[in-house]
């Protein structure tokens, strides 16, 4: 173990890590459990070697208990389950007619360019991402720990890969074209 | 020949796992002859840039604490584990 206490790892990356967590859950209820149970599990483990930084250890852990309230989440609230994926297959169908073509084409926007246009360009897109079934934006919004290891963290979430590029697949259909209906107006 | 359907979802399962060979050459082709499916490729390219640097963003953000309360609350947690974890073999 390193020479730093549970105490400093609060004082230290506490706020990092509740950022981290807020980010993705948005939340901050949720958020807040999710650091103290990493915390809490960092002092319960004894894999720290000191081989990587302390920060990246804890967020490391802090993903997965990301993963577990969400997953504890989907089993309270049937509607945000995430391995029940198949109600929605329609909304993406609207887009396509039956040879495969777009029925709704994408409409041209100009790509947000200077800090102003990208700060309103990511209030619309929050505003779109509420408007998601919410297991929809929650995986869109933790997909970059997805990267990490594709195949362990959807075990832990009960889907398989495929089902999870199809929802990726949806919420972006979904964010894309609601920008199109809210960014153009701008 | 891929359909825009699935150059659609070819397009964005790029941005989440690596495409085969076949696919990625499919795809390739699909979007030089395809405007549609070549702009929703890049309004998906930008939707995922604006969202991982407003994720890096929110991350680095040092306005953005924990509440007072919530760290108190996990101090004292903190310390009862800590006790806890004496006890324990």
């Amino acid at each position: 173990m390193s020479n730093q206490t549970p105490h400093d790892w609060l004082n230290e990356h506490g706020d990092y890590l509740y950022r981290f967590a807020l980010a993705r859950l948005r939340d901050t209820h949720l958020a807040e459990d999710a650091v103290q149970e990493t915390l809490l599990a960092a002092i319960q483990s004894q894999t720290y070697e000191g081989k990587s930084a302390p920060r990246t250890w804890l967020t490391g852990i802090l993903k997965h208990k990301i993963i577990d309230l969400i997953r504890k989440q989907s089993r309270e609230k049937p509607s945000e389950d995430l391995s029940q994926t198949v109600a929605d297959e329609g909304v993406v169908d609207e887009f396509f007619n039956e040879s495969g073509h777009w029925a709704d084409r994408p409409q041209a926007w100009a790509a947000p360019d200077d800090e102003l246009e990208q700060k309103q360009f990511l209030v619309i897109l929050q505003n779109c991402m509420d408007r998601l079934p919410k297991k929809l934006s929650r995986l869109f919004l933790m997909r970059d720990i997805f990267e990490d290891d594709n195949q362990a963290i959807c075990k832990e979430l009960e889907i398989s890969p495929t089902n999870a590029w199809v929802m990726l697949y949806r919420a972006r259909m979904g964010l894309r074209k609601c920008l199109e209906l809210h960014w153009l107006e701008t | 020949m891929l359909t825009c359907k699935q150059a659609s979802e070819l397009v964005s399962q790029s941005l989440d796992r690596s495409l085969t060979r076949s696919e990625r050459w499919s795809l390739r082709f699909h979007l030089l002859i395809c405007v549609a499916c070549a702009r929703f490729n890049r309004q998906l390219a930008s939707i995922q840039a604006v969202m991982n640097k407003w994720l890096s963003d929110t991350e680095r953000n040092e306005h953005l604490q924990l509440p007072l309360q919530a760290k108190l609350r996990m101090s004292q947690a903190l310390e009862s584990e800590i006790a806890a974890s004496r006890h324990r073999p």
